[in-house]
């Protein structure tokens, strides 16, 4: 069983390239043991800065700080730092281009009983609809590290979402299939093609296997890049399949399966079941219980694809 | 030099006037508010160059009350950052760059704005950065009164005096009026300097429209350690032209063809009148 986080994943990565590149900064809302970000603040104190409980100035300071030349990655709960400072995301980093990697940690569903305030089950629509803003939430520790290496070498801004638990490996440690802003095929297969980001790929991977056995070949794409969707992979693999699964950890609404489904319509029409959280606070429980509850894990997805195949 | 920069500050007011008319649009009340300080700023207290406007030595400045743009594009093209004709025929026009709020694509221009409430933490961001790298460049923002009712606003003026930030020097283009009317009848701001004060800032009070006060702030601004300090500028909105001052209609209204002859008059007198000083 993994015991790394992904967002820990980002603050060994960050800490990496901190020793060599001191404008590498990282910002937190009193939010550095949420964000994993503790061994940071304490290595780092130089490049390290707090903002107290103000999300807005979070994000606003970032933007200043990266427009004399800092590389800022600002780290804060999903719900909050993707609505609380969405018009400081939209003003600031997107509007002014100014290099911040906004990572929403605890994403999704990821603080269970703590209910609907916070729960981030709109970040994906609220971050995809700003324009020069990238949106991105990687499946597991392994991706996450290669998301980061990506993300700290170019200059633009992104939002980037992780779940607050320890997910399973989908990626070997040293054999991180990657290439930015290109889906990952993790399985490769003729009749249905599953779609699916963050922690959904591996019951997507499971599934893929499940439906091997009752003589389903299904094809699974681990769409980390939800803005820009990697509409050319999406394409090649949706062309011979009969139907489309998307799974997603978001609200039913503008998030990856929304786009998966508007770049389908256009292109190659599909028969298609978008699994998603519903439009309502998500009944109480871990992770685990809210997916099983509605259906996102690997059951869901192999009922999904038979009624699509039936 | 002082006399120069007043005569400069009715030259601005006199091209945001044809900005505004020609284009039937615009923030004049604020735009006149805020001359002298602007002037000050580009004419006197920034080292920017049009040369070079991405110079990491250069000082910084954001104008957080955005809407005040007609007078930020006079004061730009005046000191050489943009093209004066080019800005005279296309401001507001289709497909122009010129739109009514700063747009960071244009030289000289640091960040977008127009939401109000942003340019204080931005501003903290890039003093922050400064200061981190020990570098002696300063960072300016110019905010409106009515702007200060948003949260944001005081989340800045907070971490600001906690990260000591000596190299950040806010201004606030007192003129209490916004478009609803009284600053103090929408949201009172009127205990503003014992506000800072007690967030940790150095405050310093100026008539806002008096060059020379305004250049004396600046310069003590500077010898302040330690702390941000805010300079509450008391100014006039509207100020420069009779019909215009005080009056909350002149947030935003574009004048008639009358009244734009009369304005336009007034500015031109009053800019013959300080020439003649400057020569005397």
């Amino acid at each position: 069983m993994n015991k790394i986080p992904n967002r820990q994943a980002i603050c060994e990565v960050l800490m990496e390239h901190a020793k060599e590149d001191r404008d590498v900064l990282v910002l937190c809302s009193d939010s550095r043991g949420s964000a994993s970000m503790t061994p940071f603040f304490d290595n780092f104190p130089a490049q390290a800065i707090e903002t107290g409980i103000a999300e807005q100035n979070l994000v606003s300071i970032s933007a200043g700080l990266a427009k004399a030349g800092k590389k800022p990655w600002c780290a804060s709960p999903a719900c909050f730092l993707s609505t609380r400072s969405y018009e400081q995301a939209k003003v600031d980093v997107a509007y002014s281009n100014t290099n911040v990697k906004l990572l929403g940690i605890s994403g999704g569903v990821s603080y269970g009983a703590l209910g609907m305030s916070h729960h981030s089950a709109q970040d994906f629509a609220a971050m995809a609809a700003i324009p020069n803003m990238r949106v991105y939430c990687p499946s597991d520790r392994n991706q996450t590290k290669t998301l980061t290496e990506a993300l700290l070498s170019d200059s633009k801004p992104a939002y980037i979402r992780v779940g607050r638990n320890p997910v399973e490996d989908v990626y070997a440690e040293d054999d991180v299939p990657f290439e930015m802003d290109r889906a990952t095929v993790v399985t490769e297969g003729t009749d249905i093609l599953i779609v699916a980001c963050g922690e959904m790929v591996l019951p997507a991977k499971q599934a893929a296997e499940a439906l091997k056995d009752l003589g389903i070949s299904a094809c699974v794409l681990d769409m980390y890049c939800i803005k820009p969707l990697d509409t050319k992979t999406l394409l090649e693999k949706a062309q011979n399949v009969k139907a489309v699964i998307t799974i997603e950890e978001h609200a039913p609404f503008g998030g990856m399966g929304a786009s998966v489904a508007q770049c389908l319509l256009q292109n190659a029409p599909k028969k298609a079941k978008l699994l998603a959280l519903p439009d309502s606070p998500v009944i109480t429980g871990v992770s685990k219980e809210v997916f099983d509850y509605y259906g996102l894990n690997c059951e869901g997805i192999v009922k999904a694809a038979q009624e699509l195949l039936s | 030099m002082s006399c120069n920069l007043r005569k400069t500050a009715y030259e601005l007011r006199a091209y945001a006037l044809d900005l505004i008319y020609g284009a039937k649009t615009g923030h004049i009340g604020g735009d006149f508010s805020e001359a002298e300080v602007m002037t000050a700023l580009y004419f006197s207290e920034l080292n920017v160059s049009p040369e070079n406007p991405e110079d990491p030595g250069r000082d910084y400045f954001i104008l957080s009350k955005g809407h005040s743009m007609e007078l930020y594009y006079a004061a730009l093209a005046k000191r050489g950052f943009l093209d004066a004709e080019d800005v005279m025929n296309r401001y507001s026009r289709f497909g122009s760059p010129y739109i009514g709020h700063p747009n960071n694509k244009l030289p000289g221009i640091e960040m977008n704005s127009g939401s109000l409430g942003h340019g204080l933490p931005v501003s903290v961001g890039i003093a922050k950065a400064l200061q981190m790298d020990e570098k002696p460049n300063r960072v300016y923002v110019m905010m409106g009164d009515g702007e200060l009712a948003e949260g944001s606003v005081w989340e800045g003026a907070m971490a600001a005096a906690h990260y000591k930030l000596d190299n950040l020097l806010a201004i606030v283009d007192r003129n209490r009026l916004q478009i609803s009317g009284s600053t103090e009848d929408v949201m009172h701001h009127d205990d503003l300097a014992a506000r800072f004060s007690a967030f940790g800032w150095h405050v310093i009070i100026v008539d806002g429209n008096d060059m020379d006060a305004i250049l004396e702030a600046f310069g003590k601004a500077k010898e302040i350690k330690g702390q941000p300090t805010v300079i509450i500028a008391e100014t006039t909105k509207g100020k420069g032209v009779s019909f215009m001052e005080n009056k909350a209609g002149w947030h935003h209204k574009v004048p008639s063809a009358e009244e734009y002859e009369q304005a336009k008059k007034e500015l031109l007198e009053k800019i013959a009148e300080l020439s003649e000083e400057v020569q005397a």
